[in-house]
């Protein structure tokens, strides 16, 4: 615990409405709750406090109510309750400030500077309650041209003469992001391999491995190949739908991660192959790739490991030369580039890195999007972008700016209980989905998780189906890349380019 | 030559000094469509066409009409025709073109395209034809004569002010202005001047108001005419797949997207409407998920390789080129077509008066299902596809 810090939560419980049940003391693994026999009361420990509302929630008579502590410094704009606090912690401790889940400044949020278009009189709009509304879509390299071989006059025999290359076939354009076993609980983990496989979606395996029980979900899978090469054999490569090589990740653009060896538990070592207890430290570069012929080479081993069977995905965190390097990254041999934006999430990361590296993913997206097409190269990847997905409307947003599909992170968690308390790193995640601990992750149902994860990509894909009716579009292809259903509204001329928009009204 | 493309406006507060590029506007339209073809290869005039487009005034503003004949010049028909719009009668465009022209091919005619000044059209440009023959000199060799001529009609549409290229095939012309049809007919004398074996004709109602003569439909390509119904909601996606082809829409019709959609497939790919069709207007999901395996691996192949050239929304179109005619409707019908036979005769038309109107006793009248292309082809040429396909097995 650190001192001379200011309280960020107040607990207030209800005296009245208090039964002493001590449910909140069991719930919070940050120990904010004590009960004293002798007193017969409850007392609460604020500076431990991390708002996650575990306690609020569970509290059988809805006695405790957790807001932000009313206690502040001096009002100064520059020198905010924040970042005096992070002072006084690194004062105390001369380290580097952590933090988890995504980037909590107040960037320009793009999406929320986007409007979308529907049909007025000379278009009809569809209506997905009576016509058919495709969400089904296709990850991989497309060929420029299919070539066909007719066997008779009428064309109802025909042949494809173009060989292809592997193509996964998602039933809605969401997909989980890479979120690693270690990182999350089993039981988390195993509810995204659950809700991935029944919906037809896929999950991401993170640099964690992929347990050998769970590798029958591997045709929903994207399996990670990162700087630490955690779980890599020839199985797990092959059980898997795509590949993907982690380059980088966008709350920590540039730096590597951190598993410490105490939530290396025996089976997290068995699934990462490395010794029980020892930390497991994702190097910041893959060490075997230095430059663009280094990722081709990895690239193609890794299709040479696969027999040229799946996608092979090349994650990067948006920086500022994004287009080019993804370009790169498609000539290379990448059949899908996965870009993370400034919003991106984390289990773990240095504060400082989190909040001030990287760029907006709806910019990196547009700019991608337009490098790859002005260099005819689009149709020889698919995108996946990821990075602060907040609900279905942000979705059809980045498919019209030209994604493929969206990687969702936060949502799904929040969607299996997490409430962004953003204490990812510490380990003791009370709604069991961040965390080693047997007594916290047994909170999480892996059966009930998955079924809330089904819920989610249900709604969201209906949403997007009535905002795709409204334009009039009845296919997601036709939707993506198709900027002109986009406006912006309250942007910059500079903005507008960039993400290649006319302004609303005109 | 719509400039929209290239206009551009300074940065507001400009402490950048940076210039955005204005994205262009796309117009919004909606259209009679009507063609004929004679699958014996008989030819015959105008007046078909013209009274059945008639048939459909409500469907036209008098804001755009067209009509494009093939088989019209025997005399010539080994010639690219070439039919040059010069707006505001612009003779110093007419000199650039006719420089341009000498430069690039050998001309054997060059004349004013008849016209009847007593027709009730307002402000008609100057219209010319060109009979010429590629003459081609260094790197161009290479390109094919289609090709060449692709070329240089792009570099009139874009670089010569005020001179646009009507059409460009042999054989073959479109006759396009702002008017109702039987105005533009009238003004163009087609009734009387020319007789084809396919007619297609177009009667518009465009949403903005353009008033001009380049704009009216068909829109042609070589001897590759389109005529168009609707409203395309996909028309960002395919226009910027189309761009990554070399297809700039300078246009910023609907219209011009589906011919660079069909340029690409047909001509460049040599892909037959059989399958172009299941690309612009594809099966849905539920379709092809229940087809036998090879129909499925086929559809599904298709849907995802060309899944930028899906065209959404309403759309009905009217595709001619020597041979060939076909009509087709949105994948799940949102706008009209009709077909009907007579003998040799194949209509397809936005409305069935409109056929009727000009054939009463049909033989057969069909509505075709969304993405059912119906075709007509000139009998030789169904025989000379059918032994080419034989050669192939």
């Amino acid at each position: 615990m650190f001192s001379h810090l200011l309280p960020e939560f107040i607990v207030e419980r209800r005296d009245d409405r208090c039964i002493r049940c001590r449910a909140c003391e069991r719930q919070c693994s940050f120990e904010v709750h004590r009960y004293d026999e002798e007193l017969d009361r409850m007392f609460s420990d604020e500076k431990r406090c991390v708002g996650c509302q575990r306690c609020a929630v569970l509290c059988p008579t809805g006695a405790l109510i957790v807001r932000p502590h009313p206690g502040e410094y001096r009002r100064n704009a520059n020198w905010t309750g924040e970042r005096i606090q992070d002072l006084k912690k690194q004062a105390e401790t001369g380290g580097v400030v952590l933090t988890g889940s995504g980037n909590d400044k107040p960037y320009r949020i793009y999406w929320d500077h986007i409007v979308l278009n529907a049909s007025q009189v000379t278009n009809p709009s569809i209506d997905p309650l009576r016509e058919p509304m495709e969400l089904r879509t296709f990850l991989g390299r497309k060929p420029d041209v299919l070539e066909l071989r007719f066997n008779g006059g009428d064309y109802e025999d025909v042949e494809i003469a173009t060989e292809l290359h592997p193509n996964v076939m998602i039933e809605t354009p969401i997909v989980f992001s890479a979120m690693s076993y270690g990182a999350l609980s089993y039981q988390a983990f195993k509810a995204l391999a659950m809700a991935a496989s029944e919906y037809g979606t896929l999950f991401n395996t993170g640099e964690g491995g992929l347990p050998r029980e769970l590798r029958k979900y591997g045709k929903n899978a994207i399996v990670q190949c990162a700087s630490g090469r955690f779980g890599v054999d020839p199985e797990y490569l092959n059980c898997a739908a795509v590949i993907e090589i982690k380059i980088g990740q966008g709350a920590k653009p540039g730096i590597g991660g951190h598993l410490p060896g105490e939530k290396v538990t025996l089976p997290i070592s068995v699934t990462r192959m490395i010794p029980e207890g020892t930390d497991a430290l994702s190097p910041a570069p893959q060490h075997d790739i230095y430059s663009i012929e280094d990722l081709s080479m990895l690239i193609y081993a890794l299709k040479e490991a696969t027999n040229y069977e799946k996608p092979v995905s090349v994650k990067i965190a948006a920086v500022h030369n994004v287009a080019a390097i993804a370009s790169g990254m498609v000539r290379a041999g990448a059949d899908i580039i996965a870009i993370d934006g400034l919003r991106g999430g984390t289990g773990a990361a240095p504060k400082i890195i989190r909040d001030n590296v990287g760029i907006p993913i709806e910019l990196a997206l547009a700019a991608v999007d337009r490098r790859l097409r002005e260099e005819g190269i689009r149709n020889k990847c698919s995108i996946l972008v990821a990075g602060g997905f907040r609900c279905s409307a942000d979705v059809v947003k980045a498919i019209a700016l030209g994604a493929d599909a969206v990687y969702i992170g936060t949502p799904a968690l929040v969607a299996m209980g997490c409430t962004l308390c953003q204490k990812c790193y510490t380990g003791k995640c009370n709604w069991g989905i961040c965390t080693q601990d047997p007594y916290l992750s047994r909170r999480l149902n892996p059966e009930i998780g998955a079924k809330r994860l089904v819920n989610l990509l249900r709604a969201w894909s209906l949403e997007i189906k009535e905002m795709l009716g409204g334009m009039g579009i009845n296919a997601i292809e036709s939707l993506r890349g198709n900027r002109d259903h986009l406006r912006g509204v309250g942007l910059e001329d500079w903005e507008l380019e960039v993400l290649g928009i006319k302004g609303a009204g005109e | 030559m719509s400039m929209a493309g290239m206009d551009v406006r300074r940065v507001r507060g400009g402490a950048r000094g940076m210039r955005r590029e204005r994205l262009p506007d796309k117009e919004h339209q909606a259209c009679g469509l009507f063609g004929v073809i004679d699958r014996s290869g008989r030819r015959f005039g105008g007046r078909v066409a013209i009274e059945a487009v008639m048939n459909m005034r409500v469907r036209g503003n008098g804001l755009g009409a067209g009509f494009a004949a093939y088989g019209i010049y025997p005399e010539y028909k080994d010639y690219y025709a070439l039919h040059v719009m010069f707006q505001d009668w612009d003779l110093d465009a007419k000199r650039e073109v006719d420089k341009f022209l000498e430069a690039n091919f050998d001309i054997v005619c060059s004349e004013e395209i008849p016209t009847n000044p007593e027709a009730p059209v307002i402000d008609p440009p100057l219209i010319w034809r060109y009979f010429v023959m590629p003459h081609k000199k260094g790197e161009e060799r290479r390109l094919s004569d289609d090709d060449y001529v692709v070329k240089k009609v792009m570099h009139i549409n874009t670089k010569i002010e005020n001179a646009y290229v009507f059409s460009s095939g042999k054989d073959m012309g479109v006759f396009k202005g702002v008017g109702f049809p039987e105005e533009i007919a009238e003004y163009f004398m087609l009734e009387k001047e020319y007789r084809g074996y396919i007619w297609v004709a177009h009667s518009r109602f465009p949403t903005n108001t353009p008033g001009w003569w380049g704009g009216a439909h068909p829109f042609c390509i070589l001897d590759w005419t389109v005529v168009h119904n609707g409203e395309i909601s996909s028309y960002g996606t395919n226009k910027r797949y189309l761009e990554m082809y070399g297809y700039y829409c300078t246009l910023l019709t609907d219209t011009e997207v589906m011919a660079y959609a069909i340029d690409l497939l047909m001509r460049r790919q040599r892909l037959p409407i059989e399958i172009v069709a299941k690309i612009l207007a594809p099966p849905m999901w539920d379709h092809i998920d229940i087809m036998d395996e090879r129909q499925k691996r086929l559809y599904t192949t298709l849907r995802m390789v060309y899944a930028p050239l899906l065209i959404n929304g309403p759309w009905t179109i009217i595709v001619a080129h020597h041979g060939e005619m076909f009509g087709i409707t949105d994948r799940i019908r949102l706008r009209p077509i009709t077909a009907g036979e007579k003998g040799d005769l194949l209509f397809v038309s936005s409305e069935e008066a409109a056929i009727r109107a000009v054939c009463p006793d049909l033989d057969r009248v069909f509505t075709p299902m969304g993405g059912e292309p119906v075709v007509g082809r000139l009998k030789s040429r169904e025989k000379e596809l059918r032994r080419r396909a034989e050669e192939v097995v």
